[in-house]
């Protein structure tokens, strides 16, 4: 039986350790790949109806800063992220106004509303926006978000929905 | 191809010798006596690894050290098994590396031309205790505050300069913020730095004499 399934006992060694060896590797690299990468695998998304301000003191026809923060928890900490906006409205009906994101959609700055020149500005990247959001001038791929879902309660109050990425 | 390869890079990195050097060394007699050694050494890789993983969550503040400890264990998938084999490894690193100074001791491999060996081993020693002590406050519970509290006030209890060595460990009259915050620094850095540098001179002196003749009834 001297055939081609001998094998030495120095190779059974170093074959016996090598197995185990990747048996061993993976049972503890794979835990710590879990370990690691953990918190990116959660499941965010919440959303929420967040209100911005009584629809009467809102101007027509020029742009009104609003603000709102919403807390999460993250580990074993609360954390309280701010979000800014404008509203635009357009004309008195309360359905005929643009309420953007003031997250600029190149790498996430704030931007500010310049009256001199009509513009949003980011102080980033010197990015620009016109009033109801598109790109004028700088680096940004796309328009600034909008929030398309808003309501005005019957308080009077204009709320915006928000979804958490 | 490979072998091409090997050759390449065993000329200019000297492979085979290190190979011959740290490997196929010749061992005296087959004793496992003689492994608690190289069990020290991978207990302390081992802490290492599990250590450089507990810092991606662990926070060293006494506002957040218990919580981001509870938030390992229960929110962070595999957390308390990377815990858990930190908590149970330092304990046995602490046994291993006690039984192995009983080994050197009882077979006499303290001796010429070992001397340094062994004493850098007693270094390695204490260092082992004081990564014990140190990582005791960490999780910053009731056990970890009063043990701390009780192990600082003896080291207090030295004639003359107790005092001193008291507020030097505490960083103050008092177990606070700063307490915790240099035991972190001694645990993750300074004791591991020290460890880490003592071991290569061990290891170099261990290579270079090589194990010794365990003693027989002539001697």
């Amino acid at each position: 039986m001297a055939g081609s399934h001998n094998i030495n006992r120095r190779d059974f060694v170093k074959l016996t350790t090598v197995a185990v060896g990747t048996v061993i590797g993976a049972a503890i690299g794979l835990p710590a790949i879990g370990y690691l990468i953990s918190p990116a695998l959660r499941a965010g998304g919440k959303d929420a109806w967040v209100s911005i301000g009584t629809l009467d003191k809102i101007p027509i026809g020029e742009p009104y800063a609003f603000s709102f923060t919403r807390t999460q928890v993250n580990g074993w900490e609360r954390t309280a992220t701010s979000y800014g906006g404008f509203v635009l409205r357009k004309s008195e009906a309360p359905e005929d106004m643009v309420i953007l994101s003031s997250r600029c959609t190149h790498l996430g700055c704030q931007i500010n509303w310049h009256a001199d020149t009509q513009a949003y500005v980011c102080p980033c990247h010197d990015a620009s926006f016109d009033i109801n959001g598109a790109v004028i001038d700088g680096p940004p791929p796309r328009p600034l978000d909008v929030y398309t879902e808003f309501k005005v309660d019957d308080a009077g109050n204009l709320q915006i929905h928000v979804k958490e990425g | 191809m490979w072998k091409k390869i090997y050759a390449w890079l065993d000329e200019r990195l000297g492979l085979n010798d290190i190979y011959k050097a740290t490997l196929d060394r010749p061992e005296p007699r087959g004793n496992w006596w003689n492994t608690l050694g190289s069990a020290s050494l991978f207990l302390f890789v081992l802490q290492g690894i599990t250590g450089i993983f507990l810092s991606v969550y662990y926070t060293p503040s006494p506002d957040h050290a218990y919580d981001s400890i509870q938030y390992i264990m229960t929110g962070v998938s595999f957390g308390w098994l990377i815990r858990g084999i930190h908590h149970w490894g330092a304990s046995l690193m602490v046994l291993v590396v006690f039984i192995h100074m009983l080994r050197v001791f009882v077979t006499a491999s303290y001796k010429y031309p070992r001397e340094l060996t062994w004493l850098i081993g007693v270094g390695l020693l204490l260092v082992t205790v004081f990564m014990g002590f140190t990582g005791y406050l960490l999780p910053w519970n009731q056990k970890a505050y009063w043990a701390t509290t009780v192990g600082t006030q003896i080291a207090g209890s030295v004639p003359f300069i107790g005092d001193f060595i008291l507020k030097t460990l505490r960083g103050g009259p008092a177990l606070s913020a700063l307490t915790l915050q240099r035991f972190f620094a001694a645990h993750i850095w300074i004791l591991p730095a020290m460890l880490a540098g003592l071991i290569g001179v061990h290891l170099f002196l261990i290579i270079k004499h090589g194990e010794s003749q365990f003693p027989n009834k002539e001697d």
